[in-house]
């Protein structure tokens, strides 16, 4: 396969050198996709699958904006090589509805104004819904610390910890 | 980049046989250094990459008083283990201090141990001197000036940290590596993995090609030993160290019976300060024992513009983590 500079070849089969065929399970539903062996999790969902709730900020780890859940747990979704997740379970902010209700962080969410422009909020939900899975959302500063993977550069921090310290509170009781 | 293939390893044997085979290919196990490196970066090439990941390398088994941590073991699982939390206070303060939940989930102890430095001038192309990057072609943090730079086991010719919170404690333990290569099977203490970069920065390691450590071995720590790990930085979470600091004492009244010293933020490589070490051991746990003990720690530092303060850093650091886990001043 020869690749010309500024030109993406058509991939129709895997078997080749530098292509891969990969199935996983995104929000429950199967995936099946033939990809550049370079592409990421993250690009496979935003430009292959068409799920752009999953954002791209810094694209190289540091902010968290690509935060999705992998077989429960939450990674970065721009370090991840979708041929790495073959056979694997991804959970996307496309995924934490149930029967057209908003999952409680995302309501938290919008009750707290826990977001500005927006940017970084799918991931820092995504976050914050594995945070309260580790048990990690039991005062201010736990999640402070726990959440401190999640960059908001509207500064929205505030409500974002009282968000998910209602959650929270509300799982507890 | 250039287009790579990529291989899923089904045992280790046939990945270690992959990448010994062909020199242009590498290991990619959580892939949080070497993916932004190889995709993002374009600093290092790779034209096929070994996934490990699968391998069965992941968990930790206690065998007397040694636990044995799988390469492949997450950041997180190993924070997590229960004899880490109630025996290794150092190793589970380190890990959890370390970068965010979403890196440690997918950062393995095997890749943290060979992650690469965050020096800014070798992870930018644009930058012409680096001579780990570029053998003989200079050494732009002592020209231009640095930060996040080491001050121990450096010299003009490279001030590249090694930036491991983990490596700290895990030097101060004795934590020794087993290595699977394609010729030998052989086990060495971390510290001696390590090559600091004397001349020739590019070599970091005592590692060849296709080499793959398997497995770390953790020695516990003495039942009633105290240990701790600080961390100085920039911002109080996910971040670099500045300065930090790895201590286990063993106390007989108000006496240092033993002690073990390692310090992060400061090296070319995890830095234990033996010296240091001979300085408590037998002394007196007093603020006056602390501040002679971290004054044999930092011994010839090499500072460029911008890393002096390390120095005095550094050994307020070891003063106050000495204080914290001898319950001098808590």
């Amino acid at each position: 396969m020869t690749i010309q500079p500024g030109t993406s070849p058509e991939l129709t089969s895997a078997g080749q050198p530098g292509v891969v065929d990969v199935e996983f399970d995104v929000n429950a539903t199967a995936c099946q996709l033939t990809l550049d062996s370079s592409v990421t999790l993250l690009d496979a969902l935003r430009e292959h699958l068409g799920l752009v709730g999953t954002k791209k900020g810094c694209d190289q780890g540091a902010c968290g904006a690509c935060t999705v859940h992998l077989d429960g747990k939450r990674v970065l979704s721009c370090l991840t090589l979708a041929a790495q997740c073959e056979g694997r379970k991804v959970t996307t902010i496309e995924g934490l509805a149930r029967d057209g209700e908003l999952h409680p962080m995302q309501a938290a969410f919008i009750r707290h104004d826990g977001f500005q422009c927006g940017y970084c909020t799918a991931g820092q939900i995504m976050s914050a819904v594995a945070l309260l899975e580790e048990g990690r959302a039991g005062s201010d500063a736990e999640i402070r610390e726990f959440m401190s993977g999640n960059l908001c550069r509207c500064g929205a921090y505030p409500n974002i910890v009282a968000a998910i310290r209602e959650v929270a509170a509300a799982r507890r009781a | 980049m250039s287009p790579f293939e990529y291989v899923r390893a089904e045992d280790v044997d046939g990945a270690v046989a992959m990448v010994s085979a062909d020199p242009g290919a590498s290991f990619l196990a959580g892939g949080t250094t070497h993916l932004d490196l190889l995709l993002k970066d374009a600093i290092i090439t790779s034209d096929r990459l070994v996934d490990i990941t699968r391998l069965p390398l992941r968990g930790i088994t206690r065998v007397g008083d040694t636990l044995r941590i799988g390469a492949m073991t997450t950041m997180e699982q190993l924070a997590a283990d229960s004899v880490v939390t109630e025996r290794l206070p150092l190793v589970r303060e380190a890990l959890l201090l370390s970068a965010s939940t979403q890196l440690r989930n997918m950062a393995t102890i095997g890749g943290n141990l060979l992650q690469r430095t965050r020096c800014r001038y070798f992870r930018d192309r644009t930058v012409a001197a680096c001579n780990k990057r570029l053998p003989g072609s200079g050494c732009a943090a002592v020209t231009y000036g640095a930060r996040m730079h080491a001050i121990l086991g450096a010299s003009e010719h490279c001030i590249a940290l090694h930036a491991s919170d983990l490596c700290v404690a895990l030097v101060a333990l004795d934590a020794r590596v087993h290595i699977e290569g394609a010729v030998r099977q052989y086990t060495i203490p971390l510290t001696e993995l390590y090559v600091t970069p004397g001349d020739h920065p590019h070599i970091e390691n005592v590692l060849d090609h296709g080499d793959l450590i398997t497995r770390v071995e953790l020695p516990l720590l003495p039942l009633g030993a105290r240990s701790g790990y600080l961390k100085v930085r920039d911002r109080t979470s996910y971040e670099f160290a500045l300065t930090s600091a790895a201590a286990a004492l063993v106390m007989d009244g108000d006496t240092i019976a033993s002690a073990r010293l390692a310090l992060g933020g400061v090296g070319t490589v995890p830095w234990r300060a033996r010296d240091a070490e001979g300085v408590l051991t037998g002394a007196p746990a007093t603020v006056e024992t602390f501040r002679a003990a971290a004054e044999a720690a930092i011994q010839n530092p090499f500072t460029v513009r911008g890393t002096e303060f390390k120095v005095e850093l550094a050994k307020r650091t070891i003063v106050r983590i000495l204080e914290t886990v001898s319950g001098v001043n808590p």
